[in-house]
C-alpha cells in the first residue's frame, strides 16, 4: 500500500488507539474490531454516534466478532491494555486518570451524545502523545476539535479520505482545521492497522 | 459551539476547589476531576472569564455562586429518561410498594423535577399517588424553583413524550399536562404530595426514612471513594427492603456495599437493601 515507515512506526509506539465515527462508519469500524488480535498489547476506544433509547445490538455484534476483550464502557471503570471499550449511547465518555473512565451526561455537542470531541479533548490531557487517532465517515463536525487537540499534544491523527468516506463532513472538516498527520482510505487504515 | 478546554492546570483547579470551600462552603474536591475541569472551562467560556476573573467574582459577588454551581453542577434531565428503567420499575418494584401503607420516595439530584413528576405519574396510574410523598432535593436553588414550577418548554415536552411511550405507560404524556403557548404545565394533582428541597449530598445527613430512593446520572460526577459515602447515606435512609435506583452505567463497586445491597435488576441499577 506504500505506508510511509514514520506512520507505521508512530503507529507501534502509541498505546491508546482513539476512533470516532458517525453515520457510514459501522463497516469500516466493525471490520476494525474483527482484524484486532487477542495481543494487540493496546487500549481502544471507540467512540460512535447511535440512537439512545434503542438497545444497541452493536456491542453484542462486536464482541462475538472481537478477539479482545470488548466492553461498553461504564462509570468509573478501569482503562485495560488488551480492550476495547466502546462508548455507551447517551452518555460522553471522559478519561479521569490515566487509568479510569468517567461518563457524563451533559449537553449533547454538534447534537451527539457520545460526542468525540469530548473525549478526544478528555484523552489529549491525559495521554498527550501516546495515543492514534482516527476520525471516520460522519455528517456533522464532531470530532474535529478534539483531534486537533490531540494532533497539538504529539499523537499521531489520521483523517479518512472525505472522497472515500460514506459521510465526507466529518473528516473533511478535520483535515480543513489542520487536524490530521495523515489522511487515508478506508483500506489503508485497516493496512496499518494490521502491521 | 464547542467546549474546548481552557487549559486550566491541576494546580489551577485545586486553587478553585478550596476557594469555593473556604468561601461557600461547597465542596467539590471529590467531584470527577474531568468532568469538573469541562464544567469550570465550560463556565469560563460561557462567561466569557479568564482565570483570574473567575476567582475574583467568586470572591467578591455573592450572587455569582448560584450561577457558577448552576453551571458546575449538570442539570440535563429528562422525563421518563431510560424508559426501560420505568418499565422494570413499574413490574418488580411497584408491586411491592403498594403493600406498604404510606410510600415515601426521595429522588435526590433532582434537578428540574422531571423524575419527580414521572414518579408521580407512575404512581398515580398504579393507583398509589395518594398514599406516595415524593421529595425531591438538589444542592441548586435556581434548577429547585424550576421543579417546583413544573412548566417545561414545548421541545423539551416533545421528548418526554417519546419517553413515555417507550415506557409502556397508558395514554400520552399530555394527558398530564395543560399547554400554555410554547410551554406545558404539569397537572396540579400531580404536585400534589411533592416537595423539592436544597439537601446537598456531600455534607447533609439522612433527613428522613424511605422505601425508594433514586439518585440516577449523579455518581458519575462523584470519584469512587465519595460514592460510598453517598452510598452509605442511602443505605441509613432506606428503610429494610428498601429499593435503590442508580443510573444504568452506575454501578455498586464496592465488595462492603455488595453485601449490604441485593440486584434486583442488574441491567437497570435497580437494588434491594439487605437486612437493617
Amino acid at each position: 500500500m506504500g505506508l510511509d515507515k514514520n506512520i507505521i512506526d508512530r503507529w507501534h509506539n502509541s498505546e491508546i488507539l482513539l476512533l470516532g465515527g458517525s453515520a457510514g462508519s459501522f463497516k469500516l469500524l466493525f471490520s476494525l474490531v474483527k482484524l484486532f488480535p487477542s495481543n494487540l498489547n493496546k487500549t481502544v476506544i471507540i467512540i460512535m454516534h447511535r440512537k439512545k433509547n434503542f438497545v444497541s445490538e452493536v456491542e453484542k455484534l462486536f464482541a462475538k466478532n472481537s478477539r479482545m476483550f470488548l466492553k461498553e464502557i461504564g462509570d468509573k471503570d478501569e482503562i485495560s491494555r488488551n480492550a476495547i471499550y466502546i462508548a455507551p449511547a447517551n452518555y460522553h465518555v471522559l478519561i479521569e486518570n490515566q487509568d479510569q473512565f468517567s461518563l457524563d451526561v451533559s449537553e449533547a455537542v454538534w447534537y451527539s451524545k457520545p460526542s468525540i470531541d469530548i473525549t478526544f479533548e478528555s484523552a489529549a490531557e491525559v495521554f498527550k502523545d501516546r495515543c492514534t487517532a482516527i476520525l471516520l465517515s460522519g455528517a456533522n463536525q464532531d470530532g474535529a476539535m478534539g483531534l486537533l487537540k490531540l494532533r497539538n499534544v504529539g499523537s499521531l491523527t489520521i483523517a479518512q479520505d472525505p472522497a472515500d468516506a460514506e459521510m465526507r463532513e466529518m473528516p473533511a472538516e478535520a483535515i480543513n482545521i489542520n487536524a490530521a498527520d495523515y489522511v487515508l482510505t478506508g483500506s489503508q487504515i485497516f493496512e496499518l492497522l494490521k502491521e | 459551539m464547542n467546549i474546548s478546554s481552557t487549559g486550566l492546570t491541576t494546580e489551577q483547579i485545586a486553587e478553585l476547589i478550596d476557594l469555593v470551600k473556604k468561601v461557600h462552603g461547597f465542596d467539590f474536591s471529590d467531584y470527577s476531576k474531568a468532568s469538573l475541569k469541562r464544567r469550570l472551562s465550560r463556565i469560563m467560556m460561557i462567561k466569557k472569564l479568564e482565570f483570574y476573573d473567575l476567582k475574583h467574582k467568586l470572591v467578591n459577588v455573592p450572587e455569582f455562586f448560584q450561577d457558577f454551581l448552576e453551571e458546575i453542577t449538570v442539570n440535563v434531565t429528562e422525563m421518563f429518561r431510560d424508559p426501560s428503567f420505568y418499565k422494570a420499575l413499574n413490574s418488580q418494584v411497584i408491586p411491592y410498594l403498594s403493600t406498604y401503607q404510606h410510600i415515601k420516595i426521595w429522588s435526590a439530584g433532582c434537578s428540574s423535577g422531571e423524575e419527580v413528576y414521572s414518579l408521580a405519574i407512575l404512581l398515580e396510574q398504579e393507583g398509589l399517588k395518594n398514599k406516595s410523598f415524593i421529595y425531591g432535593t438538589d444542592v441548586n436553588t435556581v434548577v429547585l424553583k424550576e421543579a417546583r414550577l413544573g412548566i417545561y418548554s414545548y421541545r423539551s415536552i416533545k421528548t418526554y413524550s417519546e419517553n413515555y411511550v417507550l415506557s409502556g405507560l397508558k395514554g400520552s404524556l399530555t394527558d398530564h399536562f395543560t399547554t400554555l403557548y410554547d410551554a406545558a404545565s404539569i397537572h396540579s394533582e400531580l404536585k400534589a404530595n411533592t416537595l423539592f428541597s436544597v439537601h446537598n449530598l456531600i455534607s447533609d445527613k439522612v433527613f428522613n426514612e424511605f422505601q425508594l430512593i433514586s439518585c440516577r446520572n449523579v455518581f458519575i460526577y462523584f470519584e469512587t471513594q465519595l460514592q460510598e459515602q453517598i452510598l452509605e447515606l442511602f443505605y441509613k435512609s432506606l428503610c429494610p427492603h428498601g429499593f435503590l435506583c442508580l443510573g444504568s452505567k452506575e454501578t455498586i463497586r464496592s465488595d462492603a456495599f455488595k453485601k449490604k445491597f441485593k440486584a434486583v435488576n442488574q441491567k437497570e441499577n435497580i437494588y434491594q437493601k439487605i437486612g437493617s
